[in-house]
């Protein structure tokens, strides 16, 4: 994983309503695919692979806490990318709303 | 692979291999490891061997740790590949099938035995064997399959469990043996003069005290019989050797080890280079070479502590065996003959029970036949050298023993050295409430499963006798599908996170939020409110996930059967979309692999056909052959009765996938007889209803549920069959499993029955009325202007598209 800048920059990846809720979603921001999750509470953002076999985890299903990736159901917590079900975790990132935008920044 | 010069390499996929793992595994999780198979399979348990010549047995059962294990616990497997050279100084090993080479810090080998052949004429004629490999099960199998006449070279252990296996496939079978007694290795001449009789007692032949000495062959060199010593014969067209092993050195001698019958190891199973140890049937320990599972075991605990800096000292194993030949119970553990022996035996009802001791009390041995009560106790008395005042007041007692009785430490899986201990501290800590639960932490009776009932017994015990709990639909919340049942019907709930709310389950993990979709759809049918985040990918979307994240497309193509026009428009999308690959399928369909999420919409939309289900637990297939409109031997229309058997149950989502046929005639050529839901037709227009037949993973015919008279009564007993499964079958159990678990006749009950058959056809046609039989029509009325897209990316846009056609 290459070094991440100091402070990296916020960038504006869509609107709130582009992702439903308990859902996933994908960006890719400098080259990285991170997964975009809207949760009862809130946004969760993550490295879009899982460190498995490189499968969706935007397209896992989502519950208040953790993803289950759609390809052999490893598990990951959302909020620290601790992986529930053993392997690798994963990088957790920052997402911001305002005024109906959603930014992220990479963070991990 | 970092860190790989401190890594350990296992030489060897088998029991021993598998056990080295756990072993280090549960003393270092981060060592990295590799463990080495040559054969194509992943791990699997070499002792249950004989259970691959049953009819329907599958090499899956015998599996000795699920896929995701090694990946779980970080073993990096190799299957299909064999270690070529090994060079212990370098710390490097080359791999067959280019497979590279792989650095180690230190090896293990477990590269077990070959089958011992002995140095006879003839003994590689075709219709000799050997019993050592899955593929020599199957050719075992196949040659059996014409009803000849066996031979069995070898009484020991699995000579005995191929001779029952054999004869169970209906082969007339005959033990020939050399010595005067049968498994002479583990038994006393008393209880060996017992086995003989009980064996026979089961059609088989024993011929005691015959050496082979060739197998004789007929003009086309094929077997046809065993000459001996004596100049007698033995007329039998499939011979099996089971003799014993060779121990499987070859690699180990050839990277310069010291080499006797085994590989030479010291009591830390150590070998003759620092670097390297042993294990199992190819080491040498103290000149003994075990050819038995319980040993390994106890070596490999061994071999971990060795290798994670723990000493440690083997100092050889009690050996035990047990006889897996339904009918004849047998169990033997240390010395069969001593100083102090005590008997008991029933001649007539062919009951054996013997206790060695030493002169001073201390337990040495214990042999069982025909009556095997207090096995794991006298087998406990012997590993642990207890002494007793009073020998036969201990075999006396055994006889009435429970699981109560049974000392914490005394080991009652041998298979996985699991002890009563470790089993009842998991049910207590992890509040285990089912055998099947139990099995699965603690790997208690996942072997040979001969101890299963003591797991249950233990199980009871603490539980104070209450009846079992079932599987759970939310393992989180320990709720089983009736009790969610239960809260839905209560307070009316129509969707899953309404369910959430009310009693939790669904909101933990997730994983379960598929399965409680399935029950609230099937309990409210109309009044079910569908949440999409509450389904799979493949249900979000409609298309089956691959494994690079891109998805497959599967038309609707009723009975296998299209039109030319149909064809050209998929041709069409395949070329239009540029997708990879175009794939016939095993149900009579055509499958486009390889498509983006986002092209989803305009691929359904240029097909212009109805979504084929293929990625959804729900009515997948209807396959049939051309019956009577094309063939010569058809008895019945299979190809319309199929199209409508598809038409009135496609859309339906169900526990688990549901693929079916429809066969104009018994020679089955759609494969009825291996479906969930198979039909048949007969002589006389009448026609065959199958249900839980299976040729995947698991290999089953179906149950014939019912024989009717008319294509009406088989479409609507097998739609009864369906809503019945539909309502009872457990989320993810296939009918086959379904069948297993209900039984033939309490379906027959539920589904034959007038009045029973009325009110399921009358549920079904509720289900029907409130299913989507074409979910592809979200294409131009998405349930989410995403649903088809990233962030980052728009779906293909379908007004523009026609524009652009046009």
């Amino acid at each position: 994983m290459s070094a991440l800048p100091a402070t990296a920059p916020w960038t504006l990846i869509g609107r709130v309503g582009d992702v439903p809720e308990l859902e996933g979603r994908s960006v890719t921001i400098a080259g990285r695919r991170i997964a975009v999750f809207r949760l009862p509470d809130g946004w969760a953002a993550v490295d879009g692979d899982c460190p498995h076999r490189g499968g969706p985890l935007s397209d896992g299903i989502v519950s208040e806490r953790c993803v289950t990736c759609p390809l052999h159901n490893r598990r990951f917590d959302l909020r620290t990318g601790v992986p529930l079900s053993g392997g690798d975790g994963i990088a957790v990132h920052e997402v911001h709303e305002h005024a109906g935008n959603l930014y992220l920044r990479l963070t991990g | 692979m970092p860190g790989a010069e401190q890594g350990i390499l296992v030489v060897g996929g088998g029991i021993a291999g598998q056990a080295v793992c756990e072993a280090v595994r549960a003393r270092d999780g981060d060592v990295p490891l590799t463990l080495v198979c040559g054969e194509r399979h992943m791990p699997y348990d070499r002792v249950r061997i004989g259970a691959l010549l049953e009819p329907a047995a599958e090499l899956d059962g015998l599996r000795l740790r699920p896929d995701g294990w090694y990946e779980d616990h970080h073993v990096e497997l190799v299957t299909g590949a064999r270690v070529e050279a090994l060079d212990p100084d370098r710390g490097s090993a080359s791999l067959s099938n280019g497979g590279g080479t792989v650095r180690w810090g230190r090896a293990v080998l477990c590269t077990g035995s070959d089958a011992l052949v002995p140095p006879f004429g003839n003994s590689n004629a075709p219709g000799v064997h050997v019993f050592r490999t899955p593929e020599d099960c199957a050719e075992i199998t196949a040659a059996a399959s014409c009803g000849p006449r066996a031979a069995v070279i070898g009484g020991g252990l699995l000579g005995l469990e191929a001779a029952f296996a054999l004869s169970k496939l209906g082969c007339e079978t005959t033990v020939v043996h050399l010595v005067d007694r049968l498994m002479e290795r583990q038994l006393d001449a008393g209880a060996a003069g017992m086995l003989s009789p009980a064996i026979q007692e089961l059609g088989i032949g024993v011929r005691l005290e015959h050496a082979t000495t060739g197998v004789l062959i007929n003009d086309a060199g094929r077997a046809r019989g065993l000459r001996f010593d004596d100049g007698s014969a033995l007329a039998c067209e499939l011979i099996v050797i089971a003799v014993g092993i060779r121990p499987h050195v070859g690699l180990a001698r050839a990277s310069g080890l010291h080499v006797n019958r085994g590989i030479v190891v010291d009591d830390r199973l150590v070998s003759s280079h620092p670097q390297v140890l042993a294990v199992g049937e190819c080491a040498e320990h103290r000149g003994i070479v075990h050819g038995i599972v319980a040993p390994i075991r106890d070596q490999a605990e061994i071999a971990a502590d060795t290798l994670c800096g723990i000493e440690s000292v083997y100092g050889g194993s009690i050996p035990s065996a047990k006889l897996k030949v339904m009918g004849v119970d047998l169990v033997t553990a240390g010395t069969v003959d001593g100083e102090r022996e005590v008997v008991v035996a029933d001649v007539g009802a062919g009951v054996y029970r013997k206790l060695v001791t030493a002169a001073d009390g201390t337990v040495l041995g214990a042999v069982l036949l025909g009556d095997a009560r207090g096995a794991e106790l006298l087998t406990d008395a012997v590993r642990r050298t207890e002494r007793v005042d009073d020998p036969l007041a201990l075999l006396a007692e055994a006889s009435a023993a429970t699981a109560a009785e049974l000392p914490d430490d005394a080991q009652v899986c041998n298979c996985n050295g699991v002890c009563k201990g470790e089993i009842v501290a998991a049910i207590r800590e992890r509040g285990l409430g089912s055998t099947q639960e139990v099995v699965a932490v603690t790997r208690a009776g996942s072997g040979c499963g001969s101890c299963k009932p003591v797991v249950s017994e233990l199980l009871a015990i603490e539980r104070d006798g209450a009846a079992e709990e079932p599987a759970y639909l939310c393992p989180c919340r320990r709720q089983t599908r009736e009790q969610i049942a239960a809260i839905v019907r209560e307070h009316e709930l129509t969707s899953v996170g309404e369910l959430g709310r009310a009693c939790g389950v669904g909101r933990d993990c997730g994983a379960c939020k598929p399965g409680l979709s399935y029950l609230i759809e099937e309990r409210q049918a109309g009044r079910f409110r569908e949440e999409r985040h509450a389904r799979l990918i493949n249900d979000r979307v409609h298309a089956n996930i691959q494994n690079d994240g891109t998805f497959s497309v599967v038309p609707r193509i009723r009975g296998g059967v299209v039109t030319p026009d149909e064809l050209r428009r998929i041709a069409d999308v395949a070329e239009r979309y540029e997708l990879p690959m175009v794939k016939i399928t095993g149900g009579q369909r055509i499958d486009l692999l390889g498509a983006r999420k986002e092209q989803l919409p305009a691929i359904w939309e240029d097909l212009g056909m109805p979504s084929g289900y293929a990625y959804a637990k729900a009515i997948r297939t209807v396959k049939t052959c051309v019956g009577t409109d094309f063939c010569r031997f058809g008895l019945g229309n299979s190809i319309s009765l199929g199209i409508e058997l598809e038409r009135a149950m496609e859309g339906l989502h169900t526990p688990h996938k549901v693929k079916s046929a429809v066969s104009g005639c018994p020679r089955n050529c759609a494969e009825s007889y291996v479906k969930d839901i198979g039909l048949v037709a007969v002589e006389g227009g009448r026609w065959e209803v199958y249900v839980g037949g299976a040729a995947g993973g698991t290999v089953r015919k179906g149950d014939l549920l019912a024989t009717v008279d008319s294509p009406e009564e088989a479409k609507r007993v097998a739609l009864a069959y369906l809503q019945h499964y539909r309502e009872h079958g457990e989320h993810l159990e296939r009918t086959y499993a379904y069948q297993e678990r209900v039984g033939l006749e309490a379906v027959q009950h539920a589904v034959l029955d007038p009045d029973e058959q009325a009110t399921l056809i009358e549920r079904f046609k509720i289900a029907k009325a409130a299913c989507d039989p074409d979910p592809w029509r979200e294409r131009s009325r998405p349930v989410h202007p995403k649903q088809f897209a990233e962030l980052d990316t728009e779906p293909v846009d379908l007004v523009a598209l026609a524009q652009e056609r046009s």
